[in-house]
């Protein structure tokens, strides 16, 4: 799949080992080139891949833009059925909303670009500012959430992966789809009614203080601990299987330290790239979080907003989403082309 | 794969078959067994082998009603995002090219918008409605659907035998829907499983956010939002149904998984 | 099966002058070749590859690798070729290039005199039929959805008038399979069983021209010599030409006329069978020879 159709049909008969000429593998003399072409077309990949990112970033704008718009008329969300057509009209006036449809997707575009998320319906408040000041909370959210997840995740699919076939791994399997299986949200108010309501151990909402942040957190962790377990398990097994684990054995590399030293470190990109991408998509897990939790964040302004029919935010709050994400993804590459040596 | 099927199919035949058969308790309002706890519990009867809600509504049989819509709407969700899923995956792995940089495109752009926002606002806009629910489902599930489907698709054409096709003269339309498609069956089924896992996870995160389906219908979904106000009261109202999502999703997704390996073109050779 | 009906060798020494560097000289001759076998039906040339040079791109490294550099050749009707060397040596690249089926690359490839740069892709469809290729893998030359009887109906259905020439139980008569063979699925077929379903879906569609890619290499020994020996008797009784891709020196002795060998995408020798494996030219022919297996025995007898 790499080198593109017609190389993937080369029939690979036994090399003889008589052969003194037996080159293996692609690195034959005539494809030997050097070390600029080599750069020159690493640069030619991430300039194609940054280019289908944008891409997919203005396509994830349009959308989100079609989404601002689907509210139809607004001036009757703000002024109420009661007013007057030049009341309306007036308003209409003063939001640009009875400009063309391609000039506001312009101005709407030079906006995010600039920053600048358009205005809220509902708070007469700058869509930026609102959501600079909710995200603290959602990034404390996000941050615990995820540490957690990746402190039982990756264990967890450690233990899966070195243990194959055998009832740990099973276990540990179950127990990490069973976190992709449960509704978070219900997890999340069943550890309120265990460790808040029966058991009053943890304060069941708000935030502020440490003991404010567990069960949210704890909530928060259950879907990427399990994608991370399971993705996990996927690559170190995977790794466990190359030949050079075979090797290092061999050689009385033993135990624990194939397993952390050699199959992990080939097995970290894969882990790393979804611990990131778990991280874009908890922004949008945060809403039932928080909503269950009464939790100050980003969720709660988007549910408020959806509440209001306050399309302006919630386009601003979708946008800032696809940004992160987009970013992150970014993140990933760059991770990538400096870990992997080969794409270097 | 027989021991996860069975119990689904059991799950099944409860949610479909026992309200014909009569043994439930009537529906209905019962204003002086309001909030009692489920049969095996103290202070609980047998008579409501689930508890009663705050108008004296039998739970077990909202139960049961609630997981023929929960299921039904899992499975049609399902369909829905499988369908263009699978025709945008399988175009772009096969085709290529162009084909393929605009699905994916289009995939990428799908992934990086948070869905359940996404989902809300085109609820709160559109209103709740079984068609709504299932564009949302489609929105939220094809791009997934389209990347598994795309990847198999590249596995599968690179084998010898779309050339000897080509070679006999067919047309690339048929070798893609009649000779690449028939041998992702086994891969689109296991997909599909899993998105129906994923399908009754959304629909009861939007039915618990109040945008998911609404009454007089019921989800489990639903209820478990109706329970909500009752937690510290009567926490087994939203215990039940949360505890039937997370078992039958849990069931659905290792039946997905188990096919999924089973069927992994990477994995098997021929 | 007993009247062999022409075997072109004559004029292999013209076309394949035995030179390291085959391309200057022979376009030249080739020019004069054309006009004559143009007129004379048969004796165009089913496939003539000019400097063809194919390059993959790493899509890694974004590294370009060159597959085939610089080759040609040509085959004339009924003729029997091969093209040797080790794996990845550009041999299967230069295959399917020359059927149409892979990269196209640079360089000109006509297939019964028509260049596949200029031809369109109904055309191109309509030629390709003339070309079937018979691989290494023959479970994965078969859809393993499709059991052979339908397989063959469908190649029916794609060329209605090219395959009416033959019942399916009569087709697989010639590649030696009992008609049972037909309702099973790829799966259910061993690997003998299935190369000779493949020679027979290639012997179908009655091409002029045989590309048999390592077809004996992914066999059991034991069925190795009835599945060239079949490749060798259709040859016979179709006149269809063959290109065989291998590795394996002794299977090209035994099947092909003319041999190119093939060393790091380009032809480094080239000659009739007999006077390349008696008198090697290039080292790289000698190692070859050297590493047969029994090469030392025989060459002491």
């Amino acid at each position: 799949m790499k080198t593109g159709p017609a190389a993937n049909n080369v029939a690979v008969p036994p090399t003889k080992s008589g052969t003194p000429a037996a080159t293996t593998g692609g690195a034959t003399p005539a494809a030997a080139k050097n070390g600029r072409s080599r750069r020159a077309g690493a640069l030619r990949r991430a300039a194609a891949r940054i280019a289908a990112l944008l891409a997919s970033l203005l396509i994830a704008l349009s959308m989100a833009f079609m989404l601002g718009r689907l509210s139809g008329d607004p001036t009757t969300t703000i002024l109420g059925p009661m007013a007057t057509a030049e009341q309306r009209e007036a308003l209409r006036h003063d939001l640009g909303l009875d400009r063309p449809l391609l000039v506001q997707y312009f101005d709407y575009l030079k906006g995010v670009l600039t920053g600048d998320l358009g205005q809220s319906l509902q708070f007469y408040q700058s869509n930026t500012s609102m959501i600079m000041d909710r995200l603290p909370f959602t990034l404390q959210l996000v941050a615990a959430g995820i540490s957690l997840a990746v402190l039982v995740g990756v264990p967890l699919g450690v233990l899966a992966a070195t243990r194959e076939g055998t009832w740990w791994d099973r276990a540990a399997s179950t127990v990490a789809l069973l976190g992709q299986s449960v509704p978070v949200f219900w997890f999340g108010m069943m550890l309120v009614v265990l460790f808040a309501v029966n058991l009053g151990w943890l304060p069941a909402g708000q935030s502020g203080t440490l003991k404010h942040l567990v069960l949210p957190a704890l909530t928060m962790s259950v879907y990427p601990m399990a994608q991370i377990a399971r993705l996990t398990r996927a690559s170190m097994s995977e790794a466990l299987a190359e030949p050079y684990i075979d090797a290092a054995k061999a050689r009385g590399i033993t135990g624990r330290r194939v397993v952390w030293r050699h199959a992990f470190k080939n097995a970290m990109m894969p882990i790393l790239t979804i611990v990131v991408l778990q991280t874009g998509i908890l922004m949008s897990g945060a809403v039932a979080v928080e909503y269950v939790y009464s939790w100050p964040g980003l969720g709660q302004l988007a549910l408020q907003a959806i509440q209001f029919r306050d399309f302006p935010l919630v386009q601003a709050i979708v946008v800032f989403g696809a940004l992160v994400f987009v970013l992150l993804n970014l993140l990933v590459d760059v991770i990538h082309s400096i870990v992997d040596p080969r794409v270097r | 794969m027989f021991w996860l099927a069975l119990p689904i199919a059991v799950v099944a035949v409860a949610v479909f078959v026992l309200p014909l058969t009569g043994l439930l308790p009537a529906a209905g309002q019962d204003l002086d067994a309001t909030r009692r706890p489920p049969g095996f519990l103290s202070g609980g009867s047998w008579s409501h082998p689930l508890g009663t809600d705050k108008l004296g509504q039998d739970l077990l049989t909202q139960f049961i009603e609630a997981g023929r819509v929960t299921i039904l709407i899992g499975l049609v969700g399902a369909i829905v995002a499988i369908g263009p899923g699978t025709l945008l995956g399988l175009l772009a792995g096969y085709f290529r090219g162009w084909v393929d940089r605009v699905i994916s495109v289009l995939i990428d752009a799908q992934l990086a918008l948070p869905f359940i926002l996404v989902a809300l606002a085109i609820i709160a806009n559109r209103g709740s409605s079984l068609p709504v629910l299932f564009l949302v489902l489609a929105l939220t599930g094809w791009a997934v659907c389209a990347r598994v489907t795309r990847s198999a698709t590249m596995v599968v054409r690179e084998r010898q035998f779309v050339l000897g096709l080509r070679a006999a003269g067919a047309s690339e339309l048929r070798i893609v829907f009649r000779h690449i498609l028939p041998n992702l069956g086994g891969t689109i089924v296991a997909l599909g499983t899993l998105q129906v896992g994923t399908a009754i996870l959304i629909e009861s995160a939007l039915s618990f956010l109040g945008l998911g389906v609404v009454p007089p219908m019921n989800s489990w979904g639903s209820l478990l939002a109706a329970g909500q106000d009752e937690l510290s009261q009567a926490w087994w109202i939203a215990f039940f149904p949360g505890l039937a999502v997370t078992l039958l999703v849990l069931l659905v997704n290792l039946l997905g998984d188990a096919l999924l390996t089973h069927h992994d073109p990477r994995k098997r050779r021929r | 099966m007993s009247d062999v009906v022409q075997k072109e060798v004559p004029g292999g020494d013209a076309r394949h002058p035995r030179a390291l560097n085959n391309t200057a000289d022979n376009s030249a001759n080739r020019h004069q070749d054309d006009s004559q076998d143009r007129g004379q039906g048969w004796r165009t040339p089913v496939l003539e590859v000019d400097h063809l040079v194919v390059e993959h791109r790493n899509r890694r490294t974004g590294e370009l690798f060159r597959a085939v550099d610089q080759v040609s050749l040509r085959i004339g009707a009924g003729e029997s070729v091969a093209v040797v060397g080790e794996s990845g040596s550009g041999k299967t690249t230069l295959a399917m290039a020359a059927t149409g089926l892979g990269a196209r690359g640079e360089g000109d490839i006509r297939l019964l005199g028509h260049s596949l740069s200029a031809v369109g892709r109904k055309q191109l469809r309509r030629l390709r039929p003339e070309v079937q290729v018979v691989f290494q893998d023959p479970h994965g030359s078969l859809d393993p959805r499709q059991s052979v009887r339908s397989g063959l109906r469908e190649l029916r259905s794609l060329q209605p008038e090219r395959t009416s020439w033959i019942e399916d139980t009569d087709l697989l008569q010639r590649v030696r399979l009992e008609p049972s063979i037909l309702d099973r699925y790829p799966h259910q077929l061993s690997g003998g069983q299935a190369q000779r379903v493949c020679i027979a879906r290639a012997l179908l569609m009655r091409p002029r021209l045989i590309v048999a890619d390592e077809p004996t290499s992914g066999l059991d020994v034991s069925v190795q010599a009835d599945v060239l020996a079949l490749l060798k008797e259709i040859r016979a009784n179709t006149g269809a030409a063959l290109l065989m891709i291998s590795h394996d020196l002794a299977v090209v002795r035994s099947v092909c006329d003319v041999v190119h060998v093939m060393y790091h995408g380009r032809v480094v020798e080239s000659g009739p069978c007999e006077t390349v494996f008696a008198r090697p030219e290039h080292d790289y022919t000698r190692e070859l020879l050297a590493a047969m297996p029994g090469a030392r025995w025989r060459s002491r007898r």
